[in-house]
């Protein structure tokens, strides 16, 4: 069932018998330079992710400065987007929302990461009654579409973004658990592993110098495809009311509100959705051309 | 085979009492009074003791909660969900009366999905590496990267308000299905069409078709029968399993185009904290998900014949 979990990645399991490191980094780089796919995609996250952190220099105003004189105003040499239904420059809201939009997705991203690999080893390792059970929770959240459960969470928990964020994180992690169990039981039973073993190494010390570094690319094209994922159905549920709360600028919740004006202003929903969008293709493209690279028996 | 279907069927059931746990869990250990808060809102005023009491047990609040558990578990087994905490009627019959409205939403976005995707699919196995295949790619990946409400609120503004061609909101008429379901069957067209593309090329490679050209048979017959006749297997099982996603992700769609489905339903339930109705609602959609799943892997095997039950799948239903 480990072996079939991790079917998608399973080319790669085969190969992880050799001890060496998969990931020698410079290569890599150079790779994903030749790499077309990848390089548009990891081009776009570099610009996007510099921008969002860069927002407060780069924005021409403030993200909440309200102008009613000003109000639905057209793109402009001072207001590049335009203006919003509260005359907020929609450029500098688009900014200051990319941070929230792609840090958050990154944070959900990294927890669940942290929360699969621990769960993953776990079971793995352990095998047996733990494993058993830890694999049925596992089953029972396979069971139920996320986003659906992510929703429900955050809403019993109330809106707002750390409860959206702990929503996503509860619901998302059974990916990555079930990779990591699949790989840490194809790993554990290859020869140098059990030559680590008869030299009397401790588990734990196995399990990090010579488990982890093998099942490193499996997680990162995981992990890219993934963030892209957790990107689209966190702005889904922003979008729905349950993220950030108004009047911070959110791409999901610039929706929202822009929502209000579809017929008056439809030009509001343009430029939040478009965000997502390239965002999420920078994820997507990122991740297929890391998968081609780093498993090139799936080519 | 029998014992087979026999042995999935029983392993659902341990999953499936962790979805109602799951489901009973959320309802109960989220915060807030919902007695009290049912009778705020129905009488306008704080409840004294008595009412309090009493509006406990017409919901069922004042067990402990193991017993609670229990007795829903037991009820739900038999279609009994308990009363909704806003509409005070029973929540199995609001999420059957709403449900015809998301099967019919997930039934016509499958067929837009499948009607879009099979012969794109096929077109780009065909013409491998050619400029279509190139499109295609191009396209499945902006289409796995859109967000579907997004998507919907694009084709409300182009369709309803631009043109003024077809309604944005409600459900009614056939007119009324076309934009909800563009916006949830697009996003599977993507995937599917990429599916399809991968096992028509796994089967292109195989022996007998390349038998099958040697006898002279036309490229068109050979596609049909031997090509297509074969990968229709890895299809339907995605999109048995597309069909169970859309199920559950129509409710953003349902929300944006006040579709009345069970989607709806759900999220007007949380926006007023009706806890019954929610961990009704976790049940039901975890079954359905749940159901369509075993009937997927069936369909699979029926169509398959030549999957044989591996140590894999004994391992998986032992």
């Amino acid at each position: 069932m480990a072996v079939e979990a991790a079917s998608t990645f399973a080319p790669d399991a085969d190969r992880l018998g050799s001890p060496t490191v998969l990931l020698p980094k410079k290569s890599l780089l150079r790779q994903l330079i030749r790499d077309r796919t990848a390089l548009v995609g990891l081009i776009i996250l570099v610009v996007m992710f510099g921008l969002a952190l860069a927002a407060p220099l780069v924005a021409p105003f403030d993200p909440n400065d309200a102008d009613v004189v000003n109000r639905y105003a057209p793109p402009s040499a001072e207001h590049w987007l335009g203006t919003d239904n509260l005359g907020r420059d929609e450029f500098s809201r688009l900014l200051f929302g990319a941070r929230i939009s792609l840090f958050a997705a990154l944070a959900v991203g990294i927890a669940i990461l942290a929360i699969g690999i621990v769960v993953g080893m776990i079971s793995g390792f352990a095998g047996g009654l733990v494993d058993g059970i830890l694999m049925r929770i596992v089953d029972v959240l396979l069971a139920f579409p996320s986003l659906l459960l992510a929703l429900t969470i955050t809403g019993m928990l109330g809106p707002g973004l750390f409860h959206l964020l702990v929503g996503m994180a509860v619901v998302w992690w059974t990916d990555y658990a079930r990779l990591m169990r699949g790989l840490v039981l194809t790993v554990k039973e290859r020869p140098f592993i059990e030559s680590a073993k008869a030299l009397g190494l401790p588990r734990r010390l196995i399990a990090r110098r010579h488990i982890l570094p093998n099942i490193v690319s499996p997680v990162i094209v995981l992990g890219t495809l993934q963030t892209g994922r957790l990107l689209l159905a966190l702005s889904a549920l922003s979008f729905l009311g349950l993220g950030v709360q108004p009047p911070t600028a959110e791409w999901g919740a610039m929706l929202s509100e822009g929502r209000n004006y579809l017929a008056s202003a439809p030009q509001l929903m343009l430029y939040p959705g478009l965000a997502i969008t390239i965002a999420a293709l920078g994820f997507n493209l990122l991740g297929d051309g890391l998968r081609d690279i780093l498993d090139p028996t799936l080519r | 085979m029998i014992g087979y279907i026999a042995r999935r069927i029983a392993y659902l059931i341990p999953i499936w009492l962790g979805i109602t746990l799951l489901a009973f869990a959320l309802a109960t250990f989220a915060p807030g009074d919902p007695a009290r808060n049912y009778f705020q809102r129905t009488h306008g005023r704080q409840p004294n003791p008595t009412e309090l009491a009493q509006v406990r047990a017409r919901f069922e609040l004042d067990e402990p909660i193991p017993q609670r558990y229990l007795g829903w578990v037991g009820g739900a087994v038999q279609g009994d969900l308990g009363l909704s905490f806003s509409s005070g009627r029973p929540v199995a019959d609001e999420l059957l009366n709403r449900f015809p409205a998301t099967l019919q939403l997930a039934a016509a976005a499958t067929l837009i999905a499948v009607a879009v995707a099979v012969p794109i699919g096929v077109l780009a196995a065909l013409k491998r590496n050619s400029w279509v295949d190139q499109l295609t790619r191009g396209v499945a990946m902006l289409g796995a990267s859109i967000p579907s409400f997004w998507l919907a609120l694009l084709l409300i503004i182009f369709f309803s308000v631009k043109l003024q061609l077809l309604p944005s909101s409600g459900r009614g008429g056939f007119d009324h299905l076309i934009l909800p379901a563009l916006a949830l069957g697009l996003g599977d067209a993507a995937i599917i069409a990429r599916l399809t593309r991968s096992s028509l090329l796994e089967v292109l490679g195989e022996d007998y078709v390349t038998t099958a050209r040697a006898k002279g048979i036309s490229e068109g017959r050979v596609v049909v029968r031997h090509v297509l006749r074969n990968s229709l297997a890895a299809i339907v099982t995605q999109v048995g399993l597309a069909f169970g996603f859309l199920l559950a992700y129509s409710a953003i769609v349902e929300v944006i185009f006040v579709w009345p489905g069970i989607g709806l339903l759900a999220v007007e339930a949380i926006g007023q904290r009706d806890y019954n109705m929610i961990q009704g609602f976790v049940v039901f959609a975890g079954t359905i998900f749940v159901v369509i799943n075993l009937v997927v892997d069936l369909l699979y095997l029926w169509l398959d014949p030549r999957v044989t039950l591996g140590p894999q799948e004994r391992a998986a239903v032992a």
